[in-house]
């Protein structure tokens, strides 16, 4: 059985991190959807060979964090490396328009449209 | 999930300790919700005295959520969120980009839903209200509405969230909200 995460040693988080506990604004939501864009290398730290794995089918931060057990917090800062090594790529939610936060009439459609086949 | 996933979207549901949030959650998702955490890293809060330099402390909170497959590219998360005062920090970062929210109550415990539905507004955040009966007749939802100070254009429905049909409902009313004030825009 996989250890909780609350029993999770904070000096094993420190070092997954390189000891940075965030970053800057990341554009990344918890439901950004994120794809593998090449398979694991030789050398790769070990939690981003996870990632790589996992994502090779579209997956969301709030999953991914999920599965690796680790805090969100943790998660979001290995994407960017990723990201920034062009490991992966991040698909964003659709940003509501500006003044409103009201997400527009055709998406809202597509989302009742899946909700009345549940 | 299908391997054609291009947009993930959010509802979140809110309400007090015990109200029935992952029952919610449980009763719709096509997994069994799963769990996850949000750290926050309170600056400051001790003072270690032996050295003069501050401490941090930090502060963990685990949510629930589950997936709904709208369609081969979209997929809906909901997120069961405590409504407690305590957990602000964790709002901020829900919220941004739901959709809308639901709030769930509980006539046991109508006070609980005050905060969240005061941060809604706040937030501009579009919601409605669902009342988790637990099999309680005794309370109609004009008193429900007229407790929690609701304003008239706020959908308030009756629920039973451990069933799926009921849960679905009250999701679908969301929804159709968000459409009649996104289109009236």
């Amino acid at each position: 059985m996989a250890p909780r995460l609350e029993d999770e040693n904070p000096d094993r988080l420190y070092m997954v991190t390189g000891g940075r506990s965030s970053v800057a604004d990341d554009g990344l939501d918890l439901v950004t959807i994120i794809v593998s864009e090449c398979d694991p290398t030789p050398g790769m730290q070990s939690e981003h060979v996870r990632i790589l794995r996992l994502c090779t089918s579209p997956m969301a931060i709030v999953e991914i964090a999920s599965e690796l057990r680790l805090p969100v917090s943790v998660v979001r800062i290995l994407l960017c490396d990723l990201l920034d090594m062009g490991r992966i790529t991040a698909r964003s939610p659709r940003p509501a328009p500006a003044e409103s936060r009201l997400p527009d009439p055709e998406l809202l459609r597509q989302v009742l449209v899946g909700l009345e086949q549940l | 999930m299908a391997g054609s996933t291009t947009t993930g979207l959010k509802i979140v549901i809110v309400g007090g300790f015990g109200v029935g949030k992952t029952t919610m959650v449980k009763s719709v998702s096509e997994i069994r919700p799963l769990s996850t955490e949000e750290t926050l890293t309170l600056a400051g809060e001790q003072v270690d005295d032996a050295r003069g330099v501050e401490r941090k402390s930090t502060t963990t909170v685990a949510f629930d959520f589950g997936r709904i497959s709208l369609n081969p590219e979209m997929v809906l998360y909901l997120f069961g969120a405590p409504g407690q005062e305590r957990f602000w920090f964790l709002w901020d970062r829900l919220f941004t980009g739901t959709l809308g929210a639901v709030v769930l109550v509980d006539t046991r415990r109508l006070a609980d839903s005050w905060y969240a539905i005061d941060r809604l507004e706040h937030h501009r955040t579009p919601f409605v209200v669902a009342h988790n009966r637990f099999g309680d007749p005794t309370h109609s939802l004009d008193q429900v509405r007229d407790a929690l100070d609701l304003s008239s254009d706020v959908p308030l429905v009756e629920c039973d969230a451990r069933r799926r049909e009921s849960s679905k409902a009250v999701l679908i009313t969301l929804v159709n909200h968000l459409y009649a004030l996104s289109s009236a825009r």
